[in-house]
């Protein structure tokens, strides 16, 4: 057909078609018309938290395709090119995978598929927030929190982490496969499979990389290690207290410690000795200048764990038992993800972290090892004086050095970019200045230096930990972990118990980094770290067991000076159980990590009876007073006198405290609990005790006991909702990722008991993340509960199944499958893995 | 029963449509608004038909996903939604939706008929 034969049918066609249009009745066709398209377009458009209703509700499209059904059969045979070998994955009744590979690039492909298929929202929620990008999802009021996590180095440190991680060919092999997992099952998501939470906020994942994983692992490293500090909060206090004082309300070492490392070990001579720079009495101690920054969302100090592990001449078998109980922010999806890792030269079995290789904690067929937090200090502050606002330079040793710039662009759902620019010092990141102080005037420089920065790969400590064999294969695998420090807690079936508290450590001068330091030349810098044997450790001690609760890992015999957020009272409990018991069965240790037991309260409870004066309490006071005198010191669920004593020492503190600490603004930390009840204990007439704020001289009596009158008026108001029982007041809450953004999510009003300084440490988010129970026999028996479901799926009944199960203090025997169980009962479904396109 | 055939090739197509992977979630749209050309009604009718072949088809399937579900998800998107969590509720306001976008695009393709005609 030529040129011209065509226009002329394009103009015969047209004309056709204006005969037949012209004439109509255009108007309500045109009507009906926009009408279809606008409202197409509306249902089709996010109105600000509204998602797009249309495709929301469709049922073929939208959030109904989330709905599993409870009959879901998981039975699947996929094909990838990136396996090399052909790999089954068996799912049991609770959807816990058993993955059987022929190698290891399957077996963390698979891993990487297994975490994105479970948990995709997830893993891609916490890295973007880990990297500062929570803005592009929530919007203008992440804004700050973004900032902090850029200007905190959070991707610089990943970066870092990635490149060393790199390095190392099998741990390039294994993230590499790990990320090609993710990936297959992100580039073959259709969008009606997009998780409920995508639909709900209208965005699509992204996919993945080496770099989120080191991201997840910092993330994981600011939660543990970054709220162990509080220096700016310190700072300030030096600028209110005398030394002595200081040191009284902050001790280092607290008389009721009972430290991870049994008291009387004996310890080498130090490896390095650090050396107090000359100019620490004037520039440093001497200062009283306070710091207006502060931290915002500061990691919760309750961040913390239980484990121990008791050895066989204290169990009823002869075998050791092992227990862990990580203490976390409690969340639906849970932060860990169930499994077994089995290939021909490995066989392990725990929980995983979704967006991460490997089994975090768990067992293989010779050893179990779990975690908890050391607390330690590891992140300082150094102020630093600027040229210039441009911040291209900075003083240092006696000249202007170059400060690199970094440009942070943060992208903002529903509103324009954000500019920020970041100066890196010879310390690191700064920080704090006048464009990131959170709203608070003369702000200085701050740069932080924070082992988090230095180049580590703490994966490969669990690749190695995941097949080790025995103790030495133990120790050297977590040789190399730097941050954040944990204990590790190891038993094996040949019967050693041992625990290091490992991580890098700066070596410390006598209180170095307690405060902003001068970062005008090196000479408060970190001049070393303590060499890695000399970590505190045990092994095999003659009482038979080991435990560790973020307590200080040593008495003040141990030759280095270690500041943290340590808590003592959950060590005391723990302690003064496992020293008291033989004959031991797992069933033993299943009621001590549910143990409600107060020994923080057993101490302060006889402080309040002895000081309170009943005479000047009304009716209602006297009632909750018989309330603390009759409880028996269990912080258990229907518990009254735990809500009581709780309101009253809070009360108590508060009525202490306060007047002094709110001196400064951002105000001095407050002391320990444990703290604050020895000093009471020790010295009634502390001077503390008396309010500065009035005329007349407080005494101990008049305190504890406006304390109780106080704390009456709430607990009154409490009682009337019906809500004086311990659970009921806390109202245990298991969230959604996104907290109170999707309420319908969470799991409320959970009837737990415990507190953060009790064994069982459940808040009123905050708790054991996941409980295990490890009984090193021949065939391993263990045991195993978190608080959700291994899918992170709101729609399927497997997102928060075993939530009860927690609640009411009961475990899941894990099964530990053998290659000889595949047509075993437990099996449910079967995933098929096949190298092909 | 031009209605109910209407009714019925509606909510066929409309499903057909949703089982396309490159079908945008309006895709019944266009199928409905064909439908109305075919089976040629007045516009009130083809409104209605248009409105009841999608209510019909996504409380169906709604209900139907539901049933399997044991009402987990409905319950929870309908305490994010403000409905109380009252799962009936949310099938019933799924269906209003898709029947509306039918039904006007069923009236758009009648008038389109009627008007070419006349």
């Amino acid at each position: 057909m030529s040129d011209n034969d065509l226009n002329k049918k394009l103009l015969h066609l047209f004309l056709s078609f204006k005969l037949i249009f012209l004439p109509m009745r255009i108007v309500p066709f045109a009507v009906s018309v926009v009408i279809s398209a606008g409202l197409i377009f509306a249902l089709n458009k996010q109105w600000g938290t509204i998602p797009p209703m249309g495709k929301f509700l469709s049922p073929q499209h939208g959030f109904w395709q989330n709905a599993e059904p409870a009959s879901q059969d998981f039975d699947a045979e996929l094909s990838f090119p990136d396996l090399k070998g052909k790999a089954e994955v068996y799912l049991d009744e609770r959807l816990v995978p058993h993955v059987f590979a022929e190698n290891e690039e399957d077996l963390y492909f698979i891993q990487g598929y297994l975490h994105a298929k479970f948990r995709l929202f997830q893993i891609d929620l916490q890295t973007k927030a880990a990297a500062g990008r929570a803005s592009e999802i929530a919007g203008p009021k992440a804004i700050d929190y973004d900032k902090q996590q850029r200007r905190l180095g959070m991707v610089y440190a990943a970066e870092i982490a990635t490149k060393y991680i790199e390095s190392d060919p099998v741990a390039k092999k294994i993230f590499d496969a790990y990320t090609n997992g993710i990936n297959a099952y992100i580039d073959n998501l259709k969008e009606s499979d997009l998780p409920v939470e995508y639909k709900l906020l209208n965005f699509k994942p992204e996919r993945w990389s080496n770099l989120r994983s080191a991201l997840l692992l910092k993330m994981m490293a600011k939660d543990l290690s970054s709220g162990t500090e509080n220096d700016m909060a310190h700072t300030n206090a030096k600028s209110i207290f005398l030394p002595d004082e200081l040191k009284l309300l902050y001790p280092q070492v607290n008389d009721s410690l009972v430290p991870i490392v049994p008291k009387g070990t004996v310890f080498d001579k130090p490896g390095i000795i650090p050396v107090q720079p000359a100019s620490a009495d004037s520039l440093y101690f001497g200062r009283k200048d306070t710091v207006t920054a502060k931290e915002i969302a500061k990691p919760d100090i309750n961040n913390g764990s239980n484990n121990w592990v008791v050895a066989g001449s204290k169990t009823q078998s002869g075998a050791p038992i092992l227990c862990n109980d990580p203490h976390l922010e409690l969340s639906l999806p849970s932060i860990w993800y169930e499994m077994q890792l089995q290939t021909p030269g490995s066989n392990a079995y725990g929980v995983s972290l979704p967006g991460a290789p490997f089994v975090i904690i768990g067992f293989n067929d010779s050893i179990a090892w779990g975690v908890t937090n050391a607390q330690r200090d590891v992140k300082d502050y150094y102020e630093i004086k600027f040229k210039d606002k441009t911040k291209q330079e900075y003083w240092f040793s006696g000249k202007w050095e170059k400060a690199t710039l970094k440009e942070e662009i943060i992208k903002v759902k529903g509103g324009a970019d954000v500019k920020d620019t970041v100066a890196y010092t010879i310390f690191g990141p700064v920080m704090f200045d006048e464009s990131f102080s959170n709203n608070l005037s003369n702000s200085r420089n701050l740069a932080v230096r924070w082992v988090a920065h230095d180049p580590s790969n703490e994966g490969m400590t669990f690749y190695k930990l995941n097949r080790a064999k025995n103790y030495d294969d133990y120790a050297e695998a977590i040789k190399t972990f730097q941050c954040p420090g944990q204990n590790f807690i190891f038993a094996s079936k040949t019967g050693d118990i041992a625990i290091w508290q490992q991580g890098k450590f700066p070596a410390r001068w006598h209180r170095q980094g307690l405060y902003v330091m001068p970062g005008e030349d090196s000479s408060y810098m970190w001049q070393g770290f303590i060499p890695q044997p000399e970590n505190p450790h045990a092994k095999n001690p003659e009482r038979g067991f080991l435990e560790s609760t973020n307590q200080r890992p040593a008495d003040s015999t141990y030759p280095y000076f270690i500041p943290g957020s340590y808590i003592t009272p959950r060590g005391v409990t723990v302690e003064k159980y496992l020293s008291g018991m033989t004959g031991i069965t797992p069933k033993d240790m299943m009621a001590l990590h549910v143990n409600y037991f107060n020994s923080l309260a057993e101490d302060a409870v006889p402080v309040l009876l002895k000081y309170v004066q009943v005479d000047k309490l009304d009716a209602k006071a006297k009632g909750y007073l018989d309330i603390v005198r009759n409880w028996n010191l269990m912080a258990s669920p229907d518990s009254k006198g735990q809500t009581v004593y709780q309101c009253w020492w809070d009360s108590l503190e508060a009525g202490i405290w306060k007047d002094e600490l709110t001196k400064v603004e951002p105000q001095a930390p407050w002391p320990e609990e444990q703290t604050t009840m020895e000093l009471l204990k020790k010295d009634s007439a502390l001077s503390f005790i008396d309010n500065i704020n009035t005329a007349e001289k407080e005494t101990l009596f008049d305190v504890v006991t406006t304390a109780l009158q106080q704390a009456a008026t709430d607990l009154a108001k409490k009682e009337a909702e019906g809500k004086l029982e311990w659970a009921k007041f806390k109202n245990p809450t298991v969230y959604h990722l996104l907290k109170d953004a999707l309420p319908a999510f969470a799991r409320k009003g959970l009837n737990v008991g415990g507190n953060g300084n009790i064994i069982n440490a459940v808040t009123h988010s905050h708790g054991p993340s996941w409980r295990m129970i490890v009984h090193l026999t021949n065939q391993t028996e263990a045991y195993g509960v978190y608080p959700g479901g291994q899918s992170g799926n709101p729609g399927s009944r497997f997102y928060d199944d075993y939530v009860d199960k927690w609640v009411e203090g009961q475990y899941h025997k894990l099964w530990f499958m053998r290659e000889g169980d595949k047509t075993d009962k437990n099996v449910k479904w079967i995933m098929k893995f096949n190298k092909g396109n | 029963m031009k209605f109910i055939t209407a009714i019925i090739l509606t909510a066929l197509l409309a499903f057909i449509s949703g089982l396309l992977s490159f079908s945008p979630w309006w895709g019944f749209a266009i199928t409905s608004f064909l439908v109305a050309l075919l089976v040629h009604q007045k516009a009130g009718k083809a409104f209605l038909a248009g409105f009841l072949g999608l209510l019909l088809l996504w409380c169906g399937l709604a209900w139907w996903i539901d049933m399997q579900n044991h009402g987990v998800l409905s319950a929870r998107i309908a305490s994010v939604l403000p409905l109380g969590g009252n799962s009936m509720l949310l099938i019933l306001v799924t269906g209003v939706v898709g029947g509306l976008v039918a039904g006007f695009a069923a009236m758009s393709g009648s008038y389109l008929r009627s008007s070419s005609k006349s």
